[in-house]
């Protein structure tokens, strides 16, 4: 983890309310590993001290890119940014997605601006499976011809229809997973809670693995503060786990979700 | 020119410069070291130990407010002997003295901690903790009433001959008769303040942001009760105080030195700028030698009034 002045080489809009921030980051731009995050410190965030996370949704020797949605103080004061100007970022944290299991099919599974998250890891598996793309409407499904690209067969839901199947994403797995013959699927996920909880049962209870990405507020994003714990299952309990640091990614059977 | 003279003494222990890090902001050392040179600090205060491991609170544990946060974490950690094992092997790798947050829900507890602890060599000082705001049992309840404070830390002091540093809540309505009371007790020096105890509602559900209800402010908006605080301890007390308070930069740190603060903390501007302490460090060297100073002695408690 390094503390980086990243300059901003390019802000602009990418698709509805959607905004996509390039940044020259040559010391953490090398290290970042899939699903792992970056904290930036907003300029111009008047009373608002606190950094602000964001998962990484592309990466090389010389930049980082992130994908965000301007939904709070931090990101709507980030619409203010412009080329050239200096962000302090931290990074890369958190402890990524791990690696494929040998003779599983990938599956990627994304709600709404969940794909920036999975964008490396899409990238990185050699085994190309399905991609489900979930969002309210066709403006929140995102880099569907980017992940077609990479090799991904991308299926889309939206809440209201306008874009692939009505319903949600979990709608739109749940008989796709009957139709398979393939003995073992790996799910690789990243979304709002409810979805990665609906994910997360529907793998249990088919026996398959799923890696979910999950979002806690933070404070310090390195493990010291304790603010973005979750509960983790023990054999005799449950103990707490570090988002943050131990995270973002966990195995969807670890995780002990509040009812 | 040569350098000022920045080095601070807290009974046996001595800091190469007045500057340490706020229990609870800095975890136990790991967690910022790949970030922050942890040796070129004054010393490292480690977040808060009690005898036995301890769970904490529910979440949401902390929230953003104006110039600040709230926080209830409510003081998990790994116990004496969780602390020791897993943490002071990499505490030995520094030359920086190791001061330990000490706290228990009862009054035998911070005897026991200590008892536990105290056969540690790499254990310099212990800071004790009588004023969480976010612990039901003891926490601030042994901070604000000054008869149960003064029995803490006679406690403390019969069992170690290490330097003890209570640290001081700052909802009291006297603050020096705590600085006087800490003094007579046999503390070596004062830790003023902790958080401020402090509350927000989200308006739409009307339910307090925080799982405990209420928490601790800290950061920026507490700076200047913070200043107060230990400029009114400085006139009571001849005891070293480290100051901490919301210091964000070097002008903060001057601030405090100046209302009578021998060391200080950084604490919330470690989330932010971990590179903070690193920073003041550097800048107040630049600030003695700039204004003449020869010893940052010199500068403690000379705000006019």
């Amino acid at each position: 983890m390094i503390q980086e002045e990243a300059i901003i080489i390019k802000h602009e809009n990418f698709q509805g309310d959607y905004r996509i921030l390039h940044m020259n980051a040559p010391k953490i731009g090398p290290l970042v590993t899939p699903g792992q995050f970056i904290h930036l410190k907003v300029p111009k965030l008047n009373d608002r001290i606190l950094r602000r996370p964001f998962s990484v949704y592309k990466a090389d020797n010389n930049t980082v890119t992130l994908l965000y949605k301007p939904v709070g103080r931090g990101t709507e004061s980030m619409i203010t940014l412009n080329k050239n100007d200096v962000v302090d970022i931290i990074g890369p944290l958190g402890n990524g997605y791990p690696e494929a299991q040998p003779d599983t099919l990938p599956v990627l599974v994304a709600g709404g601006y969940g794909n920036a998250a999975l964008y490396l890891k899409a990238k990185e598996l050699k085994n190309k499976g399905v991609a489900f793309f979930g969002g309210q409407t066709a403006e929140d499904i995102l880099c569907v011809k980017e992940f077609e690209e990479l090799g991904w067969d991308v299926r889309c839901t939206t809440n209201d229809g306008s874009l692939g199947a009505k319903g949600l994403v979990t709608d739109a797995i749940k008989p796709w997973i009957k139709e398979q013959n393939i003995s073992s699927l790996e799910f690789f996920v990243c979304g709002p809670g409810p979805m990665l909880h609906a994910i997360g049962n529907l793998a249990t209870e088919n026996n398959f693995t799923a890696w979910l990405s999950l979002d806690e507020n933070m404070v310090c994003g390195v493990g010291a503060c304790l603010t973005c714990v979750i509960k983790i299952k023990e054999a005799d309990g449950w103990k707490w786990a570090r988002c943050c640091k131990d995270g973002p990614i966990f195995e969807s059977r670890e995780v002990l979700w509040n009812e | 020119m040569s350098n000022p003279n920045v080095e601070i003494n807290i009974g046996s222990m001595s800091m190469k410069n007045p500057v340490t890090v706020a229990s609870g902001t800095f975890g136990y050392g790991p967690e910022y070291a790949e970030l922050v040179d942890i040796g070129k600090l004054g010393a490292i205060t480690v977040k808060g130990i009690s005898p036995e491991e301890h769970i904490g609170n529910a979440t949401p544990r902390t929230y953003e407010t104006s110039n600040g946060m709230l926080n209830a974490i409510g003081l998990p950690g790994p116990g004496a002997k969780g602390f020791i094992e897993k943490y002071i092997p990499f505490l030995k790798n520094y030359d920086t003295p190791v001061i330990v947050n000490i706290w228990g829900k009862t009054h035998e507890d911070y005897g026991r901690v200590v008892e536990l602890l105290d056969d540690e060599d790499n254990i310099h000082a212990y800071e004790i903790n009588l004023s969480c705001p976010n612990i039901k049992e003891g926490g601030s309840a042994f901070g604000t009433d000054i008869s149960t404070f003064s029995k803490v830390i006679k406690l403390v002091r019969s069992k170690t001959k290490k330097p003890i540093i209570p640290k001081l809540a700052p909802n009291v309505s006297d603050i020096g008769s705590f600085a006087k009371a800490a003094e007579d007790a046999g503390s070596d020096a004062l830790a003023i303040m902790n958080s401020y105890p402090a509350m927000a509602i989200n308006i739409k559900t009307k339910l307090p942001t925080l799982a405990n209800i209420s928490g601790g402010l800290s950061g920026p908006a507490i700076k200047p009760i913070a200043v107060k605080l230990v400029w009114d301890a400085y006139k009571s007390t001849s005891l070293p105080i480290i100051g901490m308070g919301g210091i964000f930069n070097t002008n903060d740190a001057i601030e405090f030195f100046l209302a009578g603060a021998s060391a200080i903390a950084i604490g919330t501007a470690n989330f932010i700028d971990p590179s903070t302490a690193e920073k003041v460090i550097n800048g107040i060297n630049h600030y003695l030698i700039k204004n003449g100073y020869t010893c940052i002695n010199e500068l403690i408690g000379q705000a006019q009034t």
